[in-house]
């Protein structure tokens, strides 16, 4: 790469400045997690690890955590399923109405979060369902197909069908080709579309919003019932360290995975 | 196998049909009327202060789209075309990171960042430029864009950085053999080029912008925006079909929007 000193250093330092602009909150909120009052002012008041303690002690963003894992699990099986038959009815078949198809199973990514839910929600009062835990799983599914429907299809656009034939002109049956040679070669497009859509449901509040039934207290719901609550600002810091902390690993798998498939396929997001 | 699918138009062609009902005034039960008094009151009603807020949001997000623009530019090039492969994946590591811990918590930051007492504060008066902490900077429009353009930066990154990538350094070789300077190089080579990922990144930072109710309701002052109002309907105001009617509106201005862009075949590489 011939790049000019110049060129380097105005790049280099536009960069980093952009990067502390990206990093300065996150860098807040982790410090903030172990403030000794539960003001968040500026100097920092000092420090301590009561909230962690508290956080330890404290049943109720547990439950919601551990609402939101399943919730996250649900919709990634479902989207998994879904979004994978999709993909390859795409990859596979030419239809009628598939480029408009093409256009609108993107949308439930590309618009924002609030026509999904008050769609969602109109239809579930349309239909006088009771808003529940499973609305939200339907919710945050139609979102999560899409990530996984991106990555498959991606993966399988370039994958060559002679493969598929070759084992078949070996005698193997369908079940044992799809075993031994087409899952083999889509498993990571699996695994980052899983861990996309896991992460984006995990922390979904948009559409959980309107969809969630009275006794339905996601983490993301918990959080934001937090932010009026001053007493508990700090353990919200510790929750997102916490977090933090845990996808750490799992943002350098799925990064791993992408960068492998050769395209910066996080975009799906 | 396409259920979900029927299952989501479905969803919006109820929304659109929402938007043509009435809601009862004393029982709040919806009435299966068809009327277009809802759009009537969007477009009219009060004063007009719906086609503002409508208008407002539209201002807010392209000038959140512009700063993200002009932030992720200088930070994809760099990424894409100046550091070496080992600290390209780092740095895309760090752009990736701050998109997968909580958003909410994420736009909390910077009341903390800009309240009274906060971190910009502080540094201005210890700096000498204030006297005293101002509470200038928290609860308003310029508040909510800064959250913005910092919540959907990495959005605006990726896809940047994806088209930066995919520039064969024979082009830029060309470019200046052929006598160009690194000015015309970038008007009339690199920008081209960059021109559908700066596509993509604009339809999700948009997009994002014209949904969104937490940033207002965080760090925002009274006035409402397009995602507020349509929450608002939906919660506390309890008046549906206006709200279906607001988001109808959202919808048309998107689908608009995506079919415009669209054209240019930047979704392709969505």
């Amino acid at each position: 790469m011939t790049s000019s000193r110049a060129e380097r250093w105005i790049f280099g330092g536009t960069s980093a400045l952009v990067l502390v602009f990206l990093y300065l909150p996150l860098g807040l909120i982790v410090l903030y997690a172990f403030n000794k009052t539960n003001i968040n002012s500026w100097p920092f008041p000092g420090f301590s690890t009561q909230w962690f303690d508290k956080l330890l002690h404290d049943p109720v963003p547990k439950e919601a955590a551990w609402l939101s894992i399943r919730i996250a699990l649900a919709s990634t099986a479902l989207a998994l399923l879904l979004g994978t038959s999709m993909a390859f009815a795409f990859a596979r078949y030419r239809f009628f109405g598939r480029e408009v198809v093409n256009f609108t199973v993107t949308l439930p990514i590309i618009l924002p979060g609030v026509i999904t839910g008050v769609a969602l929600a109109s239809f579930f009062l349309f239909t006088n369902t009771e808003l529940s835990t499973r609305t939200v799983i339907i919710g945050h599914t139609t979102f999560c197909i899409v990530l996984v429907f991106n990555n498959v299809l991606a993966r399988l656009r370039r994958l060559s069908p002679s493969f598929e034939e070759a084992s078949r002109d070996l005698g193997a049956s369908g079940l044992q080709t799809f075993r031994y040679v087409t899952l083999p070669s889509i498993r990571t497009a699996l695994i980052a579309g899983a861990l996309l859509s896991l992460a984006l449901s995990f922390d979904e509040i948009a559409v959980t919003f309107f969809l969630a039934g009275a006794d339905t207290t996601t983490l993301p719901l918990w959080i934001l019932g937090a932010f009026r609550n001053s007493q508990s600002l700090p353990e919200v810091n510790a929750v997102a360290t916490v977090i933090l902390l845990i996808s750490l690993p799992v943002i350098a798998l799925a990064t791993y995975l992408m960068r492998e498939e050769g395209g910066t396929r996080i975009i799906e997001e | 196998m396409l259920w979900l699918l029927v299952f989501y138009i479905v969803a919006l062609v109820l929304l659109l049909m929402t938007s043509l009902w009435q809601q009862d005034v004393f029982t709040a039960e919806i009435v299966r009327h068809w009327t277009l008094s809802n759009y009537d009151k969007l477009f009219t009603g009060q004063g007009g202060l719906w086609l503002r807020i409508y208008g407002r949001t539209v201002l807010l997000a392209t000038i959140v789209t512009l700063i993200d623009i002009a932030l992720a530019f200088p930070l994809a090039w760099f990424m894409a075309r100046i550091v070496s492969p080992k600290w390209r994946t780092l740095m895309f590591l760090a752009v990736v990171v701050p998109l997968w811990s909580s958003i909410l918590v994420r736009i909390f930051a910077w009341r903390t960042i800009l309240g009274g007492q906060g971190l910009l504060n502080q540094f201005l008066v210890d700096t000498g430029l204030l006297s005293h902490g101002s509470s200038a900077f928290l609860y308003n429009d310029r508040a909510i864009a800064i959250t913005w353009a910092y919540v959907w930066l990495p959005f605006m990154i990726l896809p940047l950085f994806t088209a930066l990538e995919k520039i064969p350094h024979s082009y830029l070789e060309a470019s200046r053999d052929l006598g160009a300077g690194a000015l015309t190089t970038f008007r009339r080579v690199i920008l081209p080029l960059a021109f559908p990922g700066v596509v993509a990144g604009s339809i999700f930072v948009f997009s994002l912008t014209m949904g969104d109710f937490v940033a207002p309701q965080l760090v925002g002052g009274g006035s409402q925006v397009l995602g507020g109002a349509i929450k608002d309907r939906f919660g506390v105001a309890a008046d549906f079909p206006f709200g279906a009617a607001l988001a109808s509106l959202t919808l048309v201005t998107l689908v608009v929007f995506l079919t415009i862009t669209r054209r240019t075949g930047a979704l392709e590489n969505v």
